[in-house]
Order: C-alpha cells, then sequence, then structure tokens
C-alpha cells in the first residue's frame, strides 16, 4: 500500500511555511510533488539527506513547501547550483525540479552539459508545454501549430522532445511519465534517484489555464483523460511507424546505461593529485 | 618538528591569488576559461584536489557563479575568477548571492571594454559593474589588487569578509597586475588569519535562517547539516520564505544595507603614502597605484608635497577617510584606465572642496609613473 496524502502531508509538509500554495486547482505540479514523495518515502531516505533544488516558474515553487534542504535558485540555472551542492558534499542526495522552459530555453546549455557531465543527480522536468506563471507564451516544447499568447496565429516552430534531449547528451537514466500515469512517475522517481549518475525524468503535466484554454484541451480532467489517449510504453513504441507515432507520448524507461560517475572519478582525481603533491 | 619557514617565491598575480584563496581555506572552484584570468582556474585544478577541494570547470559563468553558490550552501568556501565578458554574464547571480546572503568570492581580471573588447590589454573599466552590474539596490564589496602580494593578502581579506558579513565579495584585479611576476615572500598558512561563517547555535527547530540580531548577520547553517530551511532570490522574510508584505519587504532590503554599513570601518582599506603633510594627492588603485607611488616619490624629491591615498576598497567608498584629505589639499589628482568611474566617486564626496582633476587612458596601456609626475608638477604649479 502506498503511504496515504495525508501521511505524506504530515510527513513532508513544512509546518511554518503560510499555504496556500501558488499553483491553480487541477494542476500537475501537486501530482509530480506526490510522486515525489512516494519515490522518497520508499527510498527511506533521511530528510537531512535530500536537497531540492529548482529553477523559476510555477514548478520553480515545489520545494517552497517541503521539508526538505531546499533551494529556489534564478531561472533557468537550477542544475548548477545542484552541481555545487553535491560536489561539496556528495553524501547528499540531489534532485532538481524544473519546469520546460526552465530546463531546456534558458537551462538548456545547463541541461544537456550535465548530462554529458555524469554527475550524481537527479533532474525531474515537468513539460506543460507553455511559460505558465508569466502568463502563456510558447516555450521550447510547445507544439507545432498550437496557439499561446505570443503564437496568435498559430506556432511556426518545432519541439524539442526533452527526454529524447537527455539520451543524445548522455544521461545515464532517462525516462518519461505523465500525470495521469501517477504510479508509474513515482516508481520512474524512484529508479532515477537509485541510478549513479545523471538522470532525467520528464513528467508531462497539464497547464489547463493557458495552454489547455487557448487551444480548446478541456479543463484539468480532459487533459489527464487526453494524456491517458496519448500515451503508448516504449515497448509498444518500438514496434510502431513514425507516422503512427507522431502524436502519442512515450511512457517508460527510455535509457539505462552505467557510465563513469563523474562524482565517483573525483576521488580518483584528489587521490593522484595528493600522492603528487606527496611526491609518491 | 622543525618549524616551518617562510620561503620567497617569484610568482604572478593570478597565482598568488591563488595561493591566497587556498590559504583562506577556499575548496571549491568552478570557472570557465578566460584571458587574463585563466591561470586562476589552471593552478586550482591542479591544487584544490590534493587538498581534497574540488575543481570543475563549467559550461560557463553562469553556471560557474551558480556552482559556487550551490557549494557554499553545502558550506565549502567557493570562489570563481573571470574577466569582463564572464563577469557581464555572472551578474544574475551575484543577485542571487546577495539576496540569500550566501558568501563567495568572484576575481574579475579586468581586460579592455565593452564586450569582447581588448583581451589582453589592461583596462579599470568594470570598476561601476562591479557597484552596480546587477539589479535592484543593495550594497557590494568591491576591493582592488595592485600587487602580488596584494593579490595573496586581499584574496584572503575577500574571503574573510565574505563570510563575516554573508556577502559575495568581488576583487578586481587587471592585465598587469595578474601577469606580472614578483618575488614575494608568502605568509605561511599557520600565521594567516582566517575568518569562518558563524554556525547556529541554536537547536534546528528554532533556527530562523534570516533573523535580525544585533549583528544583522545571521548565523549560516549548511545544507546536511541537520538545519533543514529554505533559501531563494525572492525577497524572503526571516524564515526564508517568499514574502511581499511591505513591512517584511523593508526590513529585508534594510538589513541588507545595514550590515555592511554596521562593518564600515573593518571593511574600508585603503593605504596612505606620504599624506600627513600633502598639499596635492593621488586616489588611485590597482596598478595604477603602482605608477602613482612612483610619481609620489619623484615628486616629493623635486620637493612637492605630493601624497597618495591607495583604494583597495572600491565599495563601499570610502568617503569617511577621503574626506580630511579633501579639506587638507588644494586638488587630488584620479589617474584610471577608464573614462573616471572613481573620479566620478571623488567628485561625489569632495563637494567643491578642492579641485579634482581627471588622468585617464583608455588605449589599453598602462599609465606610467612619468605622466602622473607631469600632472602633479602641473598643479604643485597652480
Amino acid at each position: 500500500m502506498p503511504p496515504s496524502i495525508q501521511a505524506l502531508t504530515h510527513t513532508y509538509f513544512r509546518h511554518n511555511k503560510r499555504f496556500p500554495h501558488v499553483w491553480c486547482p487541477g494542476c500537475g505540479n501537486g501530482i509530480v510533488m506526490g510522486a515525489l514523495l512516494r519515490a522518497i518515502t520508499r527510498l527511506e531516505l533521511e530528510k537531512d539527506e535530500v536537497v531540492l533544488a529548482s529553477g523559476i516558474g510555477c514548478s520553480g515553487r515545489m520545494p517552497t513547501y517541503l521539508d526538505f534542504n531546499t533551494l529556489h535558485t534564478t531561472h533557468g540555472r537550477a542544475l548548477t547550483f545542484a552541481t555545487g551542492i553535491k560536489l561539496a558534499n556528495p553524501a547528499l542526495d540531489v534532485v532538481a525540479i524544473m519546469g520546460d522552459g526552465d530546463a531546456t530555453a534558458i537551462g538548456g546549455n545547463h541541461l544537456i552539459h550535465a548530462a554529458r557531465r555524469n554527475l550524481n543527480l537527479t533532474a525531474i522536468i515537468i513539460n506543460n508545454s507553455i511559460y505558465g506563471m508569466t502568463g502563456g507564451q510558447y516555450s521550447p516544447t510547445t507544439p507545432f501549430g498550437s496557439t499561446t499568447t505570443t503564437s496568435v496565429y498559430g506556432h511556426i516552430e518545432h519541439a524539442f522532445s526533452i527526454a529524447e534531449l537527455a539520451v543524445t547528451a548522455g544521461a545515464s537514466f532517462v525516462a518519461r511519465s505523465t500525470v495521469y500515469h501517477a504510479a508509474l512517475a513515482d516508481q520512474l522517481i524512484e529508479q532515477a534517484m537509485m541510478k549513479p549518475g545523471f538522470a532525467v525524468v520528464e513528467i508531462i503535466s497539464n497547464c489547463h489555464v493557458q495552454y489547455g484554454r487557448r487551444n480548446k484541451l478541456g479543463n484539468a480532467v480532459d487533459m489527464l483523460n487526453a494524456f491517458k489517449e496519448q500515451a503508448v510504453t516504449v515497448k509498444k513504441g518500438s514496434t510502431m511507424e513514425e507516422d503512427e507515432l507522431r502524436d502519442k507520448i512515450t511512457i517508460g524507461v527510455l535509457a539505462d546505461r552505467d557510465l563513469p560517475v563523474s562524482t565517483d572519478e573525483y576521488k580518483r582525481i584528489r587521490e593522484q593529485a595528493r600522492s603528487k603533491r606527496e611526491g609518491k | 618538528m622543525t618549524e616551518a619557514k617562510r620561503k620567497r617565491c617569484l610568482l604572478q598575480g593570478n597565482e598568488a591569488i591563488v595561493q591566497g584563496a587556498l590559504a583562506a581555506r577556499c575548496r571549491f572552484f568552478a570557472g570557465y576559461p578566460i584571458t587574463p584570468a585563466s591561470e586562476i582556474a589552471e593552478q586550482l585544478s591542479v591544487q584544490l584536489p590534493a587538498v581534497n577541494g574540488t575543481f570543475i570547470q563549467m559550461e560557463d559563468e553562469i553556471a560557474s557563479i551558480g556552482a559556487v553558490i550551490g557549494a557554499s550552501l553545502a558550506g565549502v568556501k567557493g570562489m570563481t575568477a573571470t574577466s569582463g565578458p564572464g563577469f557581464s554574464l555572472m551578474q544574475e547571480n551575484l543577485g542571487f548571492a546577495c539576496a540569500a546572503e550566501v558568501p563567495c568570492v568572484i576575481v574579475n581580471v579586468m581586460r579592455g571594454g565593452p564586450s569582447t573588447g581588448l583581451p589582453t590589454s589592461p583596462a579599470q573599466g568594470d570598476v561601476q559593474m562591479a557597484r552596480w552590474g546587477t539589479h535592484g539596490d543593495h550594497p557590494v564589496i568591491v576591493l582592488a589588487v595592485s600587487s602580488v602580494l596584494d593579490c595573496f593578502t586581499i584574496t584572503v581579506k575577500a574571503f574573510n569578509l565574505a563570510e563575516r558579513y554573508r556577502v559575495p565579495v568581488i576583487i578586481l584585479s587587471d592585465e598587469v597586475v595578474a601577469h606580472t611576476r614578483e618575488s614575494v615572500e608568502l605568509p605561511l598558512n599557520s600565521e594567516v588569519k582566517v575568518v569562518d561563517r558563524i554556525a547556529p547555535a541554536m537547536p534546528p527547530d528554532w533556527y530562523k535562517p534570516y533573523q535580525e540580531d544585533a549583528r544583522g548577520v545571521p548565523p549560516m547553517a549548511s545544507f546536511g547539516d541537520g538545519y533543514r530551511h529554505h533559501v531563494t532570490g525572492l525577497v524572503h522574510d526571516q524564515d526564508g520564505f517568499p514574502t511581499q508584505n511591505p513591512q517584511e519587504v523593508e526590513k529585508f532590503h534594510l538589513r541588507l544595507s545595514m550590515k555592511i554599513t554596521k562593518g564600515l570601518s573593518d571593511i574600508q582599506l585603503t593605504r596612505k603614502f606620504h599624506m600627513d603633510d600633502a598639499e596635492l594627492f593621488v586616489v588611485a588603485y590597482g596598478s595604477v597605484a603602482r605608477s602613482a607611488m612612483r610619481a609620489v616619490e619623484d615628486a616629493r624629491k623635486a620637493g612637492i608635497k605630493a601624497g597618495l591615498l591607495q583604494l583597495i576598497t572600491l565599495f563601499p567608498f570610502p568617503r569617511r577617510i577621503l574626506t580630511p584629505y579633501l579639506q587638507q589639499c588644494h586638488s587630488v589628482l584620479v589617474p584610471e584606465l577608464n573614462l573616471g568611474q572613481i573620479s566620478r566617486e571623488v567628485q561625489r564626496v569632495n563637494q567643491g572642496q578642492c579641485a579634482v582633476v581627471k588622468l585617464n587612458r583608455v588605449d589599453g596601456r598602462l599609465i606610467t609613473p612619468h605622466e602622473i609626475y607631469n600632472r602633479l608638477v602641473k598643479l604643485s604649479a597652480g
């Protein structure tokens, strides 16, 4: 039995934080937060061992509400701060929480280099295809043809696939879920946090207020149901033609590979530097 | 055990910054290569791992200072080093460090600007950017180095100020200081006074990360040591949570300023040469201060009562140290490798008391002692 919402709330919410939170009713961010907390519960991590770092945007507020070591950084830079924390204290479990604009527009360079560098970090990227907090402008994951406040004539650019970008950039572990598949999301986060090396979990989420409304996708429930319809597993997807896959969301583990982890490799550098200094 | 002895060594300014950082117990460096600051990264990549520290070359300067702030929040003293264009990129996260009160040190080895400018030529064009580069209204601490020994001692001082006041501290060097080799005798590590941040003494439940106290600098817990708290670049209350309450917002701003104002006598560093009986004097910093010192010596030999007030702290601008001399002297000469970024400050403080004369060069060349001497002769003749 997974822990009840009430148990998670009592254990992990900050009692001294002045609620309510900033998210709209029905926002997928809450589902991702629940998934993260269930993963942490199952991993039996101490609160003091966990650091949550976020960027700017709706998703950026998540750490504020949770009783861990939490950090709300500048827009797009969560992974850079996370890198410093992890290198300074490798015993900490560092999780960066980002939105799609945060992680792939302003933070795109940091994302690909974090993947290439392969520190032992976890990145959770909540992808709702829009800049929600600033009023619904198009992001690097807004689909071609969509309407947003900065593409009222229809979007003419093409969207990134965040997970595939992370695979290509060299992350050790890459997975994707949607907020409809909440149980899968928390399993994937758990796997990502256990995986040595840089791990990315992309979670497709709903912004029915900014994205859904303008594109006539209905309310939060309608959008979640659409995710259910669109989702195909990695296994099933591998048997489908490119045309069939166009409007689908592939969910599951996209990459899981064992690569040297630079957080561990640096220990070797220290030994070398010390023995050189001591003239051995 | 035999006592260690000081050694004389031939060092570049950049190398002395490395030694100063290590002596101040800096154990983290993140940076991105740029001329004329690269030697700092190169040497720390060799030396930091040997003392159980960490070096990382990041993908850009924005990432570099982000990583330094992260390391500092996890309890490790960190530094980055760059030059003008990289310093421009760092401004965003520099502001974060000010708002969230994260100690760290940023070295800017100035080169000609704007933009890519003159990568291998000296300049002092980043003085006002160091003061006002990041958005919003907040104090900063900016120190300038003029010699290889300075590079060591001022770097130690920068770390100590950063830790004591929980602020980022900017060291302005320039291409001449960075690449000039001088024979120096560095103090032993045991002789270097090192300041560490004050850790909270109360139980974790009682800890308020931004609580106001008499000093204005709250104790700082590190991630992982049991004091779970929230850090943000948003204006926050004493618990660290975002606030828009006007009283809390004002309190936030006033405390950031107040903690620096309270420490002015500790922060504002200057050097004086022949100032006691000076009738005219030079205000200079960085490599120009070296030329100025020679010029003042020559002027004294020629019977001119000239003095030099060398600024080590550029900001907060040391007006209380400068003011008496503005009353005492008939003129002050401000030579700079820019079009007048500190002379503007001198003029502001002067309020018409004595003549403020500028001497500027922006052609990528040094200001020589002779140029300053000639101006002193002219000024003394009235």
